[in-house]
């Protein structure tokens, strides 16, 4: 594994008018990285990756895929990268396989081992029997595979996953899950960008939060998990909560039917917690603790951003 | 850097075919509509209309037809596909790959003189069995053909390009097209019009084109067939610069 990395924004900038979508964004993707692109709605996440696919030509900044400028270079950047785009394209003109193959044909790629490769992507991807059907008639996670597909179809090494699981069902996320990590394990980068936390946290080595075209946090996915400075109390009650005291109120996130959720301190001690709790006079039958979830991590930065 | 010819080659090919499977709607249709006029018109002014020496209204008649299908096939060619790809946001595909500028420029056009050549095709192989015309000089019908159809071509990657919507495509093709063919002198010889009309024509591009095809059947033209080929160069270099800018700076297609 080299040392340069497989992506390198460096202060990228992208101005709409007076919309400033990134103001100056720099970070790297290490090669051979699961890597999470989060944030909120209009963060900016979009138009950094299409910016790096040369969808998007940025006002300034410089990117670059594998040591190589995606202006200057594009044709070498455009055969490193693969690009899942977040809006389900078809093409009414053609087929699924006839679409891979003039894909394959933009690439200069041709003859028998790509449409070898064409065939074993249709098979791993579960098209093998829709492959002669127009891609308009598709269903949404059928488009999905689709675009997958096309976007492997030059054998990237740096695969770009824009929402990949939006709007799919339970069965085709988890097979998508298990083909991106077939995919890392081969020794593809991946770049995904997600709404279910659950799914960036579950795959991705490391995780950078977007809010406003800026990055809030870069770090790796535990390191951002054990940086939060809270956990979570789950006491289960024998009887309804009347009244809380004041600090336990303020630290109240959610009412359960038999129980209360508390976000508490990680410097606050569980005895501190049991005196309040005796305090307002509750019946605790079980108290139980975790850390904060991607999804509590990615809430509260994103809240500290907007406040 | 080196040329992607494979990768224009695949995109000229997928144009050909995207025209190719609505063949109905993008050649048959043009023909029938085409040869209508040539019907309506050669039949009602046949005898009416004086031309060039020993050329009846009907033979004078389909070089232009000839000429106006191309312009206006080439040039839907470009703009439609162009336009419905940007719509439906599979030019991405396009855009994604080691394509550059000048290939992407290439492959359309080349595939709207396709189209443009095929539907002329059709008309003149009909016309010339049916009205007894025959070229004199086929070289310069084949020039202007393919020069022709390109800068149109040209256009209509201009019009897509700049169009966010159908509508004003629509506008472009009903405003600025079908005038200045119209008015280029395909139903009649601009040496029948008042001199102020003729003046004017001069300065209609399109006339050059269809008075330059015109030449290659009758040996016989408005104006010199070199200043009609100059004219015509001129502005397919002049389009294809505008293009290429365009293309380069990703101008409402890299946003």
């Amino acid at each position: 594994m080299s040392d340069t990395p497989a992506v390198h924004f460096h202060q990228v900038k992208k101005q709409y008018g007076d919309l400033e979508a990134l103001k100056g964004v720099s970070f790297s993707v290490e090669e051979g990285a699961f890597f999470g692109l989060l944030g909120p709605n209009g963060a900016g996440k979009s138009t950094l990756i299409n910016s790096m696919a040369g969808l998007v030509i940025p006002t300034s900044g410089r990117i670059e895929i594998q040591g190589h400028d995606v202006i200057d270079d594009y044709r070498q950047t455009r055969r490193l990268l693969g690009l899942v785009p977040q809006e389900l394209i078809a093409d009414p003109f053609f087929s699924i396989k006839e679409l891979l193959e003039l894909q394959s044909g933009y690439f200069g790629l041709k003859g028998v081992p790509q449409r070898a490769w064409i065939g074993e992507l249709l098979e791993r991807l579960a098209l093998s029997d829709k492959s002669d059907k127009n891609t308009a008639q598709l269903s949404g996670g059928m488009k999905r595979r689709v675009l997958i597909a096309m976007a492997l179809v030059h054998r990237p090494k740096v695969l770009v996953l824009d929402e990949p699981t939006a709007g799919v069902d339970v069965d085709l996320r988890r097979t998508l899950w298990d083909f991106t990590k077939e995919l890392h394990q081969q020794g593809h980068t991946i770049i995904l960008t997600t709404h279910y936390l659950e799914e960036a946290e579950a795959l991705c080595d490391k995780v950078a939060i977007m809010q406003q075209g800026e990055v809030k946090a870069l770090d790796s996915t535990q390191a951002l998990l054990s940086k939060h400075n809270y956990r979570y109390l789950r006491v289960t009650l024998t009887s309804p909560a009347q009244l809380l005291v004041p600090p336990l109120k303020e630290r109240l996130v959610e009412k359960e039917s038999n129980g209360l959720v508390f976000k508490l301190e990680k410097s606050a001690s569980l005895t501190q917690l049991l005196a309040w709790l005796h305090e307002s006079q509750l019946e605790v039958s079980d108290v139980s603790s975790r850390d904060a979830s991607l999804e509590e991590v990615f809430l509260d930065l994103t809240a500290e951003g907007k406040g | 850097m080196q040329t992607n010819w494979i990768g224009c080659w695949a995109l000229f090919i997928k144009e050909v075919r995207r025209f190719y499977s609505v063949v109905v709607q993008t050649v048959f249709a043009p023909v029938v509509a085409t040869l209508l006029y040539l019907l309506v018109f050669g039949h009602v002014l046949d005898t009416q209309i004086e031309t060039y020496d020993s050329v009846s209204y009907s033979q004078f008649l389909i070089p232009g037809l000839v000429m106006m299908a191309i312009l206006q096939n080439a040039f839907s060619n470009t703009s439609s596909s162009l336009i419905q790809s940007k719509m439906h946001g599979n030019l991405s595909f396009v855009l994604l790959s080691p394509i550059s500028a000048f290939e992407f420029y290439v492959a359309f056009v080349a595939a709207s003189v396709v189209r443009g050549v095929v539907v002329g095709l059709g008309i003149l192989i009909i016309g010339m069995i049916g009205f007894d015309l025959t070229w004199q000089s086929p070289l310069w019908v084949v020039v202007f053909a393919i020069l022709s159809a390109a800068m149109m071509g040209g256009l209509g990657m201009l019009a897509g390009i700049v169009s966010d919507k159908y509508d004003h495509l629509a506008a472009f093709q009903n405003f600025v097209i079908m005038p200045l063919t119209f008015l280029s002198g395909v139903f009649y010889s601009i040496h029948a019009l008042p001199e102020f009309w003729q003046t004017l024509s001069h300065f209609n591009p399109f006339f050059y084109m269809v008075d330059g095809f015109r030449y290659g059947f009758f040996e016989q033209s408005d104006v010199s067939v070199y200043l009609s080929l100059g004219i015509t160069i001129l502005f397919l270099i002049i389009i294809s610069s505008i293009n290429l800018i365009l293309l380069r700076k990703g101008v409402k297609i890299r946003q």
